[in-house]
């Protein structure tokens, strides 16, 4: 079966305001098959968020190649889903008009677009907060909307890049057994970065560990973990616990190579 | 748990008040209301008082500088009897008529300008020094240009005070665009957008603050276009009622014209903040007049 997404050799550099250049990612190999969950840790600035952005047709690769449903990536594709980092719901739409932004943009009728959107609001219970403004929502509620919104355009590829890191531990918990309860009604492969390897563990199927910047693939570890998961319970189990052991011995050294860099910038 | 029991948790809501500090706050900001509109009286009374006063006992000449007394009784005199160019209204009207004309004109000209080349790098940066140049001359001189182009008659109005109105206009909307969120650019790109949809509804919207925020400063500028235009020359309006007065030496002609422009500009400032505060109202704190 050909995967769903797949990175080859893939280098990005990036021209530096003083002139320079910077290499994000090195010589980067991933694959991701269709229907998987893939998470992506490692390191601050490792170019976790850049492979995203290769990914999604955001940024042209320098070298290698990136192919998403076994064509090459050369712009924004269509059955995309990106959940951001920081707020990207439209602050001047309800949660009802940026639910239903994907579809409209994409010129389906009003109230077609509309049925839809309440549909999907109801999935994320938001029933009832359909005329509300992002900023009178909680953070918790406005990702609920981001989710909403990503989903409705059915993508089968989503790709999240930190989407839980702002929430505070309990929503984050409540937010990520609502993630998986999502995407198991859907056949769409992930990828999720996070900094969070309790996070990773817990969500994916595969955890793959970037080496600190220039990031390439450190390692790749298959989470055997049954499902349904509960988030909130998964990680006391002893299978857990070994995984996260094997995996962190990886990422402590580059995380240590990360923070001396940090600290001899600073 | 369910999702929607977790919801109803994470919506804060203030505790309930005790009901006696309830009325406490309220009467507190009822007498607050009062010392600030008292002492806005105060200053009023001191100020015309003092003038009224020291112009009186000809410590300052009333010739030079009126007299509130004497602004009242010009006034009362236009209302009653009209003015030496028609009826005091109409002068109002047709100041106002140039004023709102200006006013949109240059706004929507400034902001098609501004999204445009706040959209297209190649052309701002083509047109960057003619605009720096355009913006660095004193415009009202372009009025007299108008005057003789346009004649004397409500057109060279227009376009001067569109001129003063469509720089600020433009450059607002051009920040605007520029400033507008990358990640909720990509987002919309990621949704399916193209670029007309992009620009309809992620940087309109979103240079919507700037441009609003331009328009309080814009109107002020549209009348005094309209103003300096018939100062250019004109046979009707509120600025030539004013050049009439200097001719005649008649101080408080002049200063009656200005109390009448400040009273139109004070009302459109009022309809510029409710109109701001109905286009954004998915802003977290709508606009309060500086004055309320």
């Amino acid at each position: 079966m050909a995967p769903a997404i797949e990175l080859r050799d893939v280098t990005k550099r990036f021209a530096t305001p003083g002139g320079g250049v910077y290499t994000a990612l090195h010589d980067l190999d991933m694959r991701v098959d269709p229907g998987e969950f893939c998470a992506v840790v490692g390191p601050t600035g490792c170019g976790k968020s850049t492979t995203l952005a290769l990914i999604a047709g955001l940024e042209p690769v320098s070298a290698g190649e990136v192919r998403v449903m076994n064509r090459p990536v050369t712009g924004i594709e269509e059955g995309i889903g990106y959940v951001f980092q920081t707020d990207a719901v439209f602050p001047w739409k309800s949660v009802l008009g940026n639910v239903a932004a994907g579809p409209r943009f994409q010129g389906t009728p009003g109230r077609q677009a509309r049925e839809r959107a309440l549909d999907w609001i109801a999935r994320v219970g938001l029933s009832g907060f359909e005329d509300r403004y992002p900023h009178q929502l909680s953070g918790g509620m406005r990702k609920r909307v981001a989710l909403a919104q990503s989903l409705i355009n059915e993508p089968r590829i989503l790709l999240m890049d930190e989407p839980f890191s702002a929430l505070d531990v309990q929503t984050r918990t409540l937010m990520e057994n609502e993630l998986l309860s999502l995407w198991s009604a859907t056949s769409a492969s992930v990828v999720f970065v996070t900094h969070d390897l309790e996070e990773a563990i817990s969500l994916a199927d595969r955890v793959y560990v970037f080496t600190a910047g220039p990031g390439t693939v450190k390692g790749s570890y298959p989470i055997a973990l049954l499902r349904p998961r509960n988030v909130s319970e998964i990680r006391f189990e002893p299978q857990f616990q070994r995984i996260y052991q094997e995996i962190w011995t990886d990422l402590r050294d580059e995380v240590q190579v990360s923070y001396e860099r940090q600290k001899r910038a600073g | 748990m369910s999702v929607r029991s977790a919801l109803v948790e994470q919506v804060a809501k203030p505790a309930p008040l005790n009901a006696d500090l309830a009325a406490e706050r309220r009467r507190q900001r009822r007498r607050r209301q009062f010392m600030v509109q008292a002492l806005r009286l105060l200053a009023a009374a001191v100020w015309l008082g003092s003038w009224e006063l020291t112009t009186r006992l000809n410590m300052v000449d009333p010739f030079f500088f009126g007299m509130p007394s004497g602004i009242a009784r010009r006034m009362y005199t236009w209302i009653t009897e009209g003015t030496a160019l028609g009826p005091l209204w109409q002068q109002v009207a047709v100041t106002m008529e140039e004023t709102v004309l200006g006013f949109v004109v240059g706004t929507a000209l400034g902001i098609l300008a501004g999204v445009l080349l706040g959209r297209n790098r190649m052309l701002s940066d083509v047109f960057a020094p003619f605009i720096k140049a355009a913006n660095s001359i004193p415009r009202v001189v372009l009025g007299a240009l108008f005057a003789i182009s346009l004649g004397l008659d409500l057109r060279s109005k227009v376009a001067t005070a569109a001129v003063l109105v469509f720089f600020v206009v433009f450059f607002n909307a051009f920040q605007g665009v520029r400033e507008v969120d990358r990640n909720l650019v990509a987002n919309a790109r990621i949704l399916g957008a193209g670029s007309r949809r992009l620009t309809t509804e992620v940087i309109l919207p979103s240079a919507l603050s700037w441009i609003i925020a331009s328009l309080h400063i814009s109107f002020g500028l549209a009348l005094i276009g309209a103003v300096v235009g018939e100062l250019w020359g004109a046979t009707q309006g509120v600025g030539e009622l004013i050049y009439n007065a200097e001719h005649n030496f008649d101080a408080n002609g002049v200063f009656a014209g200005m109390a009448l422009l400040a009273a139109v500009a004070l009302v459109a400032e009022a309809l510029i903040t409710a109109l701001e505060n109905r286009l954004i109202r998915w802003r977290p704190n709508p606009v309060t007049d500086v004055t309320a």
